[in-house]
């Protein structure tokens, strides 16, 4: 365990095991995504309220879930790369801060394409919105302030203080459905209890969640070995790599 | 010791943690108060962004009754943003942020000093200016008193997430822009808390539920963000 958390500190080595990854990552997701996605959009029953309109929840739900774990995971990287110097957590933080922002925008923009045929509105300034759309800014903040300074290691050591103060905002989004009497319907899905829907509705659902992680772990490895290949461009094994035309 | 040499230790001992948060304190007052413009500027940009509302919206009684509390707080939120890119960028520049690092002092401890001045000159003015607001908003007196209340509590709280903005960009040359966007989302909570006390006690809703959360708001953005400035101020001086 800890031989792999201390060679996570060197890019080279974190370069060629994700290379071997990747491929798995890629095509564990993409069959779990088309799986998922037939499952739940044509096989699924159609709820007994909302008809077929509830079908966006499996993109939704999935889609906010990753979006707060997303930058649970940024602030969590921020502490590793401010603790330990690690080079490989600054580098993580710089590649999931805009897909962390993707996702957040497909649950507002998925939430919205829900939320008029059922609300009848597009958009309601509910705490569950409206945190959400904190946390989208946010996401802009990190993004911001890495593109502002020119440094990488300051970049990523100011942006891991921002990620650290911004996850007060995590647990806003959790409990807003329970602290405040919204219109946003409490969580879907929760770990330690039994699934109030039929299991032909969730296990797609579980499923859809899964395909999005493995697909985030895909796009998130492209974007580091990118990044790391940037930064390490003037070291001797890149050189090698890239004269060999080695690409993968 | 007993023999009656001097001692080293004794001949250099640092001032206590307690003494160096008034000198840092008095200086940065000291400082305020030379340029008194700047400290004018963000009232005066409060009060105009306030009369904004009722001239470009709607000058109804009723609509400025209702909605008098949230823009004295906008505005009040605009202004501390305004006057946030000066609190480290002048000591940065002439050099005296680095000195300050180096001190034995603890550095969250001068970094709470620097806030307290900054909410001394910026917040307080603020909160005396805000029943000429509120009546100039149609709001009765109690709601007044309410406002200010909310203010007292809010307005520190906005100097010291404020300051975590400020430290994060205090290095770069596009400082006031990337503030507001680094710290506007932070603001969030305590502008609803804010607005939401003012609106229950309108509505003569009990308030002591709001009012202890923005307590609570208020003593963990005391503990908390000078300690996270600190980290920051350091991460931004480290090139």
């Amino acid at each position: 365990m800890w031989t792999f958390f201390h060679k996570l500190g060197s890019p080279k080595w974190f370069y060629d095991i994700s290379g071997k990854w990747l491929p798995w990552f890629a095509i564990v997701s993409t069959l779990l995504l088309v799986a998922g996605s037939v499952w739940a959009l044509a096989f699924a029953p159609a709820d007994y309220q909302q008809g077929n309109s509830f079908r966006i929840i499996y993109i939704h739900v999935p889609s906010a879930i990753l979006a707060q774990s997303c930058f649970m995971m940024m602030a969590v990287a921020g502490a590793i790369g401010l603790i330990w110097k690690m080079k490989l957590a600054d580098v993580f933080v710089k590649a999931a801060a805009p897909v962390g922002a993707s996702f957040t925008f497909l649950a507002l923009l998925t939430g919205a394409v829900w939320g008029k045929p059922t609300w009848g509105t597009w958009w309601v300034w509910d705490a569950r919105l409206t945190s959400m759309l904190i946390l989208l800014f946010l996401y802009f903040g990190i993004m911001a302030l890495q593109s502002a300074i020119e440094d990488a290691s300051t970049a990523a050591k100011a942006s891991a203080v921002l990620a650290l103060v911004g996850m007060v905002n995590i647990p806003i989004i959790k409990y807003s459905v329970e602290w405040w009497n919204t219109l946003h319907q409490p969580a879907t899905f929760t770990l330690t209890e039994k699934p109030a829907m039929p299991a032909e509705m969730w296990v797609p659902l579980l499923v859809m969640l899964i395909g999005f992680y493995c697909f985030f772990t895909t796009v998130i490895l492209l974007r580091t070995r990118n990044e790391i290949l940037v930064r390490e461009r003037r070291t001797n094994w890149v050189k090698k790599l890239v004269t060999k035309g080695g690409a993968l | 010791m007993s023999n009656g040499m001097p001692t080293i230790a004794a001949a250099t001992t640092p001032p206590s943690v307690m003494n160096t948060f008034i000198a840092v304190l008095k200086r940065d007052l000291t400082l305020a108060y030379r340029r008194r413009q700047d400290l004018v500027n963000p009232l005066i940009f409060f009060t105009i962004v306030v009369s904004l509302f009722p001239l470009g919206v709607s000058p109804e009684k009723s609509f400025l009754q209702e909605a008098g509390a949230g823009v004295v707080w906008v505005a009040a939120l605009l202004a501390t943003l305004l006057s946030l890119d000066s609190l480290f960028r002048s000591d940065f520049e002439d050099g005296s942020l680095e000195q300050i690092i180096l001190t034995p002092q603890p550095l969250f401890i001068m970094v709470l000093a620097k806030i307290c001045a900054h909410w001394l000159v910026t917040g307080v003015p603020l909160i005396i200016l805000s029943p000429m607001l509120g009546v100039m908003m149609h709001l009765d007196f109690e709601t007044i008193k309410v406002l200010m209340l909310t203010l007292l509590l809010g307005t520190p709280v906005l100097s010291l997430i404020g300051a975590i903005g400020a430290a994060l960009t205090v290095g770069l040359r596009v400082g006031g822009v990337l503030i507001s966007l680094l710290i506007l989302p932070l603001y969030i909570p305590v502008l609803i808390f804010g607005t939401g006390t003012v609106q229950a006690a309108a509505n003569l809703l009990p308030i002591d539920g709001y009012i202890a959360l923005m307590g609570a708001i208020f003593a963990l953005s005391l503990t908390l963000s000078p300690i996270a400035a600190a980290a920051a101020l350091k991460i931004s001086l480290s090139n």
